[in-house]
């Protein structure tokens, strides 16, 4: 049977098992809309800018082990695209994103239109395609899925031009694929895995550290195990909050810039640290120099093997899903007649309860001013910690990420790596269509909000409703923040002047707006807004403008090097 | 330290810019880049000379290996390799220098390749540095212009890139 290459690349779509679409038309995708409303399994969300289409796809596909999907026009359609497929890469997020092309005679000529999609996103891809014939695009598409899924995860770009959208050929899905020169490693070396173990129950202090790769992987369940059987300490990154229950015991919180004080000493003070699906990023680990002052052991879990002695030299480097290394390790442990030194263990838990008696996180709450942790803190309550939770970036994401204890992974929803403003609100909006009838909230500050704005709109139309939570303190406050330690309190350019009347904003957008000025008044503001499951409602908090986010370690500092609130 | 790293990858358009751009994006030094299809007319073959500290030639091999058209890699100096470059050049030949240069180019085991009224292209191949000293021993004045294809390199006896 001959179909349109439009028809095919849906047919695909469906295929591959893809409920929604998050995209925006234009003249190069036109036969591919066509083609999608002659259809009924695979549903378009209509957005209002294209960088929203892949964040809603991205925030949908974190919430769940599913490849996120959006569609978007060629020139503009992709360019606005660019900044949500960067986003994607660089937290590892599987995403098949179809752009349209200008036709493929009109390649090169400078069309309407017209940009070099393959060029403009290699960078910020895991791979990326154009289909010159319609008899290729069914085997691209699932060589797209496939690779955005497998291995190391992350967005794959199709593009398409408009004459092969509209050209016909035999439609066949292949049932599998195979790329010869990509073979992705599941289990782990086995004489690896038996020296991690070996070198764990030898340790004396020993500190598991936990990444997003944990997430991906959906190893949360061989994780905590792994965490319960040895008695250690564990650490999960911004990207690995959930990986682990954050209210277990054995559990520091996060480490890094913005960790704490027993989560960033006990990786500093460790003689044996197994790193899981983490890549000791600048904002984990601060100066190299300082962290290898100290001498230790580092096993490293990993499925790309560039991520492994990148920054930092590793002992035992273990290439493999990180669910399945895990599962291997917990295996050998299990036979393992050895299990760890006990008096060691319990000096070592006993220091860290020293730090960790120096309550790092603690802050003076006011009766006056709205501190924005007291929001955060609340809104865990309210929410009974188990709501979704997606964040903008700057001090309300690390506030967020520092309060609301996060127990189940896919909980937590930001961009870790690009560290994206404006992602916060699309993504929630692929949250809860990825999740209807769960509890939706998007953290987001003044700042932020405003970059997708937009997409209040798109929440009307779909009837989606999320519960924004903006911190309000009128500053880019992260920008607010640094300049008040390291540029001599110039704020440049960092106060937010002639905000809108966000209440009325929300309400013009057709849904409920709310307007808190007073701490005694947060409580039940939260209560009132998630009791109206039906309605997306959007709290403006009026916080303190000087607040910081502590404690932190500055920039090119070690992980000891840390300022605590109470220092100022 | 200087590494000459082989490469397999598919022969389609947008594999070579791949290679560049990672180089680029990442703060490689390339020295020079040579490809070329191979006898299996999927496949290209290319070879890349560059520079760095362990640490980053690591990193480069492991990048190379994680691009998807990518097929196979070797750090060819890792071990014993044949390395080889084609240079052409242009030289000002007149008078007593005709003579001169047909000798010069003898020792260097080069051809004369071309030849006018007034100038000769000289080929020579072999290693980078053989090229080098032979553009050292001419009259500088003389070259009018050179052209390099940047080194080529292979493992010698059971060193074998192929799939």
């Amino acid at each position: 049977m001959e179909l349109t290459g439009a028809e095919i690349a849906i047919r695909c779509l469906q295929e591959e098992g893809v409920e929604y679409v998050f995209g925006y038309p234009g003249g190069a995708v036109l036969f591919i809309y066509d083609a999608l409303f002659n259809q009924g399994k695979v549903k378009h969300i209509l957005v209002r800018h294209e960088q929203a289409a892949v964040h809603a796809a991205d925030g949908y596909a974190r919430s769940t082990d599913k490849v996120g999907v959006a569609l978007v026009t060629s020139g503009p359609g992709v360019t606005n695209a660019v900044t949500g497929i960067a986003t994607a890469y660089l937290d590892s997020i599987p995403m098949v994103i179809i752009s349209g092309q200008v036709p493929t005679f009109a390649i090169g000529e400078d069309a309407f239109q017209e940009v070099d999609a393959v060029g403009i996103t290699r960078p910020c891809v895991k791979h990326n395609f154009l289909v010159k014939d319609a008899s290729e695009i069914a085997g691209t598409i699932k060589k797209a899925f496939y690779l955005a899924r497998s291995g190391r995860p992350g967005p794959v770009l199709v593009d398409i031009p408009k004459d092969v959208s509209n050209q016909k050929a035999p439609f066949n899905y292949p049932s599998s694929v195979s790329v010869r020169s990509y073979h992705p490693s599941q289990h782990g070396e086995v004489g690896q895995i038996k020296h991690a173990v070996q070198l764990l129950l030898e340790a004396k202090r020993p500190m598991i550290y936990a990444g997003g790769g944990v997430i991906l992987s959906d190893a949360s369940r061989q994780l905590t195990e792994l965490v319960r059987l040895l008695g250690f300490p564990v650490t999960n990154t911004l990207m690995g909050l959930g990986g682990y229950p954050a209210t277990d015991k054995q559990s520091l919180g996060m480490l890094g810039m913005h960790g704490t004080l027993e989560a960033n000493l006990a990786m500093q003070n460790c003689d044996v640290l197994l790193a899981v699906g983490a890549r000791f990023d600048d904002r984990v680990i601060g100066n190299v120099k300082h962290f290898n002052q100290e001498k230790r052991k580092i096993i490293h879990i990993d499925i790309d093997p560039s991520s492994i002695s990148k920054r930092v030299k590793v002992d035992v480097p273990i290439v493999g899903d990180v669910a399945y290394v895990l599962g291997d390790l917990l295996a050998v442990l299990h036979s393992s007649k050895q299990k760890p030194e006990p008096q060691a263990l319990a000096a070592w838990w006993a220091q860290i309860e020293e730090w960790r008696g120096k309550r790092c996180m603690g802050y003076r709450n006011s009766d006056e001013i709205i501190k924005p942790q007291f929001v955060l803190e609340k809104l865990y309550e309210v929410t009974r910690g188990d709501a979704f939770v997606t964040s903008d970036v700057g001090q309300h994401q690390m506030w967020t990420a520092q309060y609301y204890k996060f127990d189940k992974p896919r909980r937590w929803i930001n961009s870790g790596g690009l560290g994206t403003m404006g992602f916060g609100l699309p993504a929630a909006m692929g949250v809860q269509i990825a999740n209807p009838g769960a509890t939706v909230a998007c953290v987001t500050g003044e700042g932020s909000i405003q970059m997708n704005i937009q997409e209040l709109s798109t929440c009307k139309q779909f009837r989606l409703p999320l519960k924004i939570v903006l911190l309000n303190n009128r500053y880019l406050g992260m920008v607010r923040q640094w300049q008040e330690f390291f540029h001599g309190n110039r704020y440049s350019e960092s106060y937010m002047e002639a905000l809108p009347d966000f209440m009325k904003l929300a309400e013009a957008y057709g849904h409920v707006g709310m307007r808190i000025d007073k701490p005694a008044d947060v409580e039940p503001a939260l209560r009132e807004a998630f009791a109206r499951k039906d309605d997306l409602v959007f709290m403006d908090f009026r916080t303190d403008q000087t607040e910081n986010v502590f404690p932190m370690v500055p920039g090119g500092k070690g992980l000891s090097e840390v300022i605590l609130a109470e220092e100022l | 330290m200087r590494h000459i790293i082989s490469l397999l990858m598919e022969n389609e358009a947008g594999a070579l810019s791949r290679v560049a751009g990672l180089f680029s994006a990442r703060g490689y030094n390339i020295e020079s880049l040579t490809v070329a299809p191979t006898e299996d007319a999927t496949l290209s073959r290319m070879t890349i000379v560059t520079s760095g500290s362990d640490d980053v030639i690591e990193q480069i091999n492991k990048q190379l290996n994680k691009l998807i058209e990518v097929v196979a890699v070797m750090d060819l100096s890792e071990g014993e390799h044949l390395e080889c470059e084609l240079m052409l050049v242009k030289v000002q030949a007149v008078g007593e220098m005709r003579e001169e240069l047909v000798r010069m180019a003898e020792i260097f085991h080069g051809r004369i390749i071309d030849v006018s009224d007034k100038t000769y292209i000289i080929e020579l191949t072999g290693a980078g540095s053989r090229l080098d000293s032979f553009l050292q021993a001419i009259d500088r004045s003389l070259i009018l212009e050179t052209v390099r294809t940047g080194a080529s390199g292979i493992g010698q006896g059971d060193r074998i890139l192929k799939l």
